[in-house]
């Protein structure tokens, strides 16, 4: 298969499970706070130690250099962190169309570069964390409630951005949501976090 | 010009001194009283032993026995790097850093300096290897203390923003560069401003010694000269293989960032 495939995986506090993320899909994710969500992602971005075996595209992940594997698989935290002092500090090539067309679709000018991160409000940090991601073009991605810290008119822009990101590129997206209604209008499954498994959210 | 012995009655006149500090400490509720006297009583003794010691090895002349100093000095000076680290490497790896680094910088320089620098005959000649090395470790020891509780600390603080580069794709080299190259500036700042203060505003306490004890003051800065580049360049080799190791070792076989190999302060 040619997605990320999860068999007998753990990260640490979860029972081991299994899960298929074909491209092209989004699943969500839900359960309530600390139930392992956020640790999910992080194993799966092999941020932390964790066990059983995962692949992408059928190549195992161990046979992949975690820089390879990270880049692919790619992870927006809930809380974005940031090294430079400016915004272009986090852009290898700023004068990119791909990065222009990015820029606009989540509501921001070219200017935004020269912009100071000490400035930025939680919602544009958010937002370019988004544009940071992408313009890398992982094959997955791992979302951890993207959407938290935007006002109505920018949650439209992200998800906008992000299905039409998917069907364009045939990513496959894993996406925390506390959002039931946004569940629905982004994801094809759910699965939400009972106790310490995970099981399939009914839709209705 | 001859040396003029210290009988333990001038100790004495020192020690009283010390006595009215702390008298003066505890009147003023200071509350470093005990700290002072406790630290008073450890110089007057270790030094003691040191000159016990030495005086023992310099008629003796054996190599082994230098040798075992040499190690118990690293040994305890491994331990000091480690003690002063808030948030030190858990296992083998607190002291090992430390050591291995000190190991490979002041044991090398101090080397190179008896036998090529001095070319004292032999090499092991006591009365030059002891201090010589001493001096050294000691200067590093503080460098590198400082580069690697720099590095941890940071590391730690700044945990978010090394893991948004991993993340990205970056190797964990480049994600701890910015954090690396600052541990090293920390740690190497004070022996460079103690290069460039030297003799101006501080007079350096080997060469005070070397003058009380009648040497000309001419040969003594020469000496004086001499050390504290070995200890700039000691500690500069030290402070850059303790942060490399360090770095490295904070990074797992899949690049990700272990700050569980770090303990706590407690």
């Amino acid at each position: 298969m040619d997605g990320l495939a999860l068999h007998n995986f753990s990260s640490p506090g979860l029972q081991p499970f299994s899960l298929e993320l074909q491209p092209g899909q989004c699943i969500t994710l839900s359960g309530p706070s600390g139930c392992g969500k956020t640790r999910l992602l992080r194993a799966i971005a092999d941020l932390d130690p964790n066990a059983g075996t995962i692949a992408l595209a059928d190549l195992p992940r161990n046979r992949i250099a975690p820089t390879d594997w990270r880049r692919q698989v790619g992870y927006l935290p809930a809380e974005s962190h940031w090294w430079g002092e400016k915004v272009s500090d986090h852009f290898a090539d700023q004068d990119s169309a791909e990065l222009e067309i990015l820029l606009s679709a989540l509501g921001f000018s070219s200017e935004v570069m020269n912009w100071e991160i000490a400035r930025l409000s939680s919602g544009e940090r958010q937002r370019l964390a988004l544009a940071r991601l992408l313009i890398g073009n992982p094959k997955v991605l791992l979302l951890d409630e993207p959407t938290a810290n935007l006002d109505q008119e920018n949650i439209g822009r992200v998800e906008a951005l992000l299905t039409q990101y998917r069907t364009e590129h045939h990513t496959a997206l894993l996406w925390v949501s506390h959002d039931r209604a946004q569940r629905q209008r982004v994801a094809q499954a759910a699965l939400r976090f009972h106790k310490d498994t995970l099981e399939s959210e009914p839709w209705s | 010009m001859e040396l003029i012995q210290l009988t333990p009655w001038d100790l004495s006149i020192a020690s009283l001194m010390v006595l009215g500090l702390a008298l003066l400490s505890w009147h003023l509720q200071l509350g470093i009283e005990k700290r002072l006297l406790w630290a008073t009583a450890r110089t007057i003794v270790q030094l003691t032993l040191l000159g016990l010691v030495l005086k023992t090895l310099f008629s003796q002349d054996h190599p082994l026995l230098i040798g075992l100093l040499t190690l118990f000095m690293l040994g305890v000076a491994g331990y000091e790097v480690m003690a002063r680290q808030e948030r030190r490497f858990t296992g083998s790896w607190g002291m090992g850093i430390g050591t291995l680094s000190m190991f490979i910088s002041s044991f090398s320089i101090t080397l190179i300096a008896v036998h090529i620098v001095i070319s004292v005959d032999p090499w092991y000649t006591p009365q030059y290897l002891i201090p010589l090395l001493g001096m050294l470790l000691g200067n590093t020891m503080s460098g590198m203390a400082i580069a690697l509780d720099n590095l941890t600390q940071n590391a730690y603080l700044q945990r978010g923003a090394i893991e948004a580069r991993l993340i990205l794709g970056h190797n964990w080299d480049q994600a701890i560069r910015d954090i690396r190259r600052n541990a090293l500036r920390s740690g190497l700042i004070p022996i460079i401003n103690a290069m460039a203060a030297a003799g101006v505003v501080s007079l350096p306490g080997m060469m005070t010694g070397q003058i009380l004890a009648g040497s000309p003051p001419m040969e003594a800065a020469k000496y004086q000269i001499m050390i504290m580049l070995l200890i700039a360049v000691g500690t500069g080799l030290g402070a850059i293989f303790a942060v490399w190791i360090g770095s490295y070792r904070l990074f797992d076989e899949r690049q990700r960032l272990r700050l569980d190999r770090l303990r706590n302060p407690t």
